[in-house]
């Protein structure tokens, strides 16, 4: 039970600011391994960039990201992920002109072993690892009934399953935490609830950490186990959903006093 | 649905290659060495050869890792005077007394080999501080960088203006260096179509492998990618040194080929054949990302390059259409504006051409159109 209890992701006193304008500041959250956390606001309140905050896209200006007890500021985005911190975005991001398997093979690339001198002279280990990975890539893209559509270009999908794409593509990081950026933005009910029960899956397969903003208050009370609210950058709420829902500053922040 | 087929399509790839080969052998044999496969079509060939290396190395870094670079021909003049100066010293140390001996064959290869590596070096060298730059900008700052190699080379004491290109030393790159006269062209073609082969194989190789994978995964959004745990600066320097390399492998191939060297034939402001404006025009016009397209367009370059200049059909016509003709550059210009006009991603677009799946490959295509068709109706209806 020990080692349950260092969170998977940590941030400390986290803030950025872009000039004089303070964007984010003294943001802390835990975030615990199988745990789905939800962060929402008003619209400009900071949630993106807190996302790219803990994905290495932006440099916070003060405070520190801590992935299980490791502190990982000053990396690279790409050494982010290879720490085990995989998102998706919020306006879709697939590598277009690839088919669906070769998107998700892709985002093996980190974990490929073999170096040019397999890649010219084609040694056994190197159609080894192809192989294994390929059904790996397969296996992953069956959670989201994607595995006959794997001889795809990705831009000839429908848009609810290029979402799903992106999501199986975050997974095949091999990631300890998933960042999802407004994953149901633009869908419908149905497309919606197909959603939700995708993220279950992968929890229950994976027991990652999911970390979700998401503006559907639907979806955040139903599937959420605890949310933060932030507002002009700043932490105004957290707590279980019940809770969230009656507060009167988040009430405030949305509606207007 | 997914098959793998590999052996099989090594196995034909061969034996297609075997056939043309051995087709080649009659005609030689038919033609018997005589004036015009001596003068013309072995000429012809080695400049095809060194034109197809040159045109799908630059698809490496234009079409598939989606960064465009107008310095080509810089790194392809870094090789062409490696492998010149490299077979000159040999030739000075009394290596090879007869042509046809191994150790000619032994002094050409290393030529070559190291022809690419230098390339590759200087590439490397480039592309640190070049590629953190993006589009345009990249573009101006390759363009400059190929405009100083050149000059670099051009005020060397031992290579530019004085040194290969004039006088003495350029009679002695073409009597003993690696340039070629003509008996020499037909006795070493099948090195030209060798070095050709393994180049190409070289470059497939590295774009169906994870390279490959990663490098398109940045063109297509480099932002996603390095989300996905791809080190995009790696694999980018990487790639457009890569690049380089066999654009130096050409160099030293052109060097083969020509009994002289002259940096203005590398220049950007040349009007000639070789120039990297040239090459990025037979990028696109064959399809950028694939390789397959950039062969096609190279031959078809060539040949069109050579019919203006040498066809007898062009005395054939009016005046004023062989007065156009005198200006080659108006030539390509209208060719490209009506490939774009008519198949704006180029002849293959991203398609590899391929033998073994071409009939199935037909059919995904058509399975992909109609679903982009179906979607953009349900958008519609949506929207």
């Amino acid at each position: 039970m020990a080692e349950e209890r260092i969170p998977v992701l940590e941030t400390r006193k986290l803030g950025i600011t872009f000039g004089g304008l303070v964007a984010v500041s003294d943001f802390n959250i835990k975030v615990f391994r199988g745990e789905l956390v939800g962060l929402i606001g008003p619209n400009g309140a900071g949630k993106t960039t807190v996302f790219n905050m803990l994905t290495g896209v932006y440099k916070p200006t003060e405070g520190s990201v801590l992935l299980e007890g490791e502190v990982l500021n000053g990396k690279k985005t790409h050494q982010f992920v290879a720490a085990g911190i995989a998102r998706t975005f919020q306006n879709i991001r697939l590598f277009k002109q690839m088919t669906v398997l070769e998107n998700v093979l892709a985002a093996f690339t980190k974990d490929i072993k073999y170096g040019m001198i397999e890649t010219l002279f084609r040694t056994p280990k190197f159609w080894k690892t192809e192989k294994e990975l390929k059904e790996k890539a397969l296996d992953l893209l069956s959670i989201f009934h994607l595995e006959d559509k794997a001889e795809y270009v990705a831009a000839n999908l429908p848009y609810g399953q290029q979402r799903k794409l992106e999501i199986a593509r975050a997974l095949a990081t091999d990631m300890k935490l998933l960042l999802l950026d407004e994953p149901a933005a633009g869908m419908n009910p149905t497309e919606t609830t197909e959603l939700l029960e995708c993220i279950n899956a992968i929890r229950n397969r994976f027991g990652i950490a999911i970390l979700l903003i998401e503006h559907d208050m639907s979806l955040v009370m139903n599937i959420c186990e605890r949310i933060q609210v932030i507002d002009y950058g700043i932490t105004i709420a957290e707590g279980l959903p019940e809770e969230i829902a009656k507060n009167p500053k988040v009430i405030a922040a949305y509606l207007g006093q | 649905m997914i098959k793998n087929r590999t052996a099989q399509g090594y196995l034909l790839n061969t034996v297609v290659i075997a056939v043309l080969l051995i087709g080649f052998a009659f005609f030689k044999g038919a033609l018997g060495g005589g004036g015009e496969f001596k003068l013309i079509i072995v000429p012809s060939i080695w400049q095809c050869c060194y034109l197809i290396i040159l045109a799908a190395s630059l698809n490496l870094s234009l079409g598939f890792l989606g960064q465009l670079s107008l310095g080509h021909c810089g790194f392809m003049a870094v090789g062409a005077y490696a492998a010149a100066l490299l077979s000159l010293a040999a030739e000075r140390a009394g290596v090879f007394e007869d042509k046809s001996g191994t150790a000619f064959l032994l002094v050409l290869a290393g030529c070559i080999i190291a022809a690419g590596i230098l390339a590759a070096i200087v590439g490397l060298l480039v592309g640190i501080p070049a590629l953190r730059l993006k589009g345009d900008y990249l573009a101006i700052i390759t363009l400059g960088f190929g405009m100083i190699i050149v000059n670099i080379i051009n005020n060397l004491p031992f290579a530019g203006q004085e040194g290969l290109a004039l006088g003495s030393a350029s009679a002695s790159l073409y009597k003993n260096g690696l340039g070629f006269g003509t008996a020499l062209k037909v006795t070493y073609i099948w090195v030209a179509i060798a070095v050709t082969l393994v180049c190409l194989v070289m470059m497939f190789m590295f774009v169906r492998s994870k390279y490959g994978r990663a490098i398109r995964a940045i063109r297509d959004d480099e932002i996603a990618a390095s989300a996905s745990g791809i080190n995009t600066s790696y694999y980018k320097t990487f790639t457009f040194a890569y690049s380089a390399f066999f654009a130096g492998v050409a160099g030293a191939l052109y060097a083969c080929a020509n009994a002289t060297l002259s940096t203005s034939s590398f220049a950007f402001a040349n009007g000639g054949i070789l120039n990297s404006t040239f090459v990025v025009v037979m990028v696109v016009l064959g399809g950028m990302g694939s390789l397959t397209g950039s062969i096609v367009a190279a031959v078809i370059m060539f040949l069109v390059n050579y019919q203006i200049k040498n066809g007898v059909w062009v005395q054939h016509l009016p005046a004023w259409l062989q007065n156009i003709f005198s200006f080659p550059m108006l030539v390509y210009a209208v060719i490209l504006i009506i490939v774009i006009m008519f198949r704006p991603k180029g002849i293959f677009g991203s398609y590899e051409l391929s033998l073994r799946n071409f009939f199935s490959d037909i059919k995904l295509q058509r399975q992909n159109r109609l679903a982009q068709k179906l979607e953009s109706k349900e958008a519609l209806r949506n929207g």
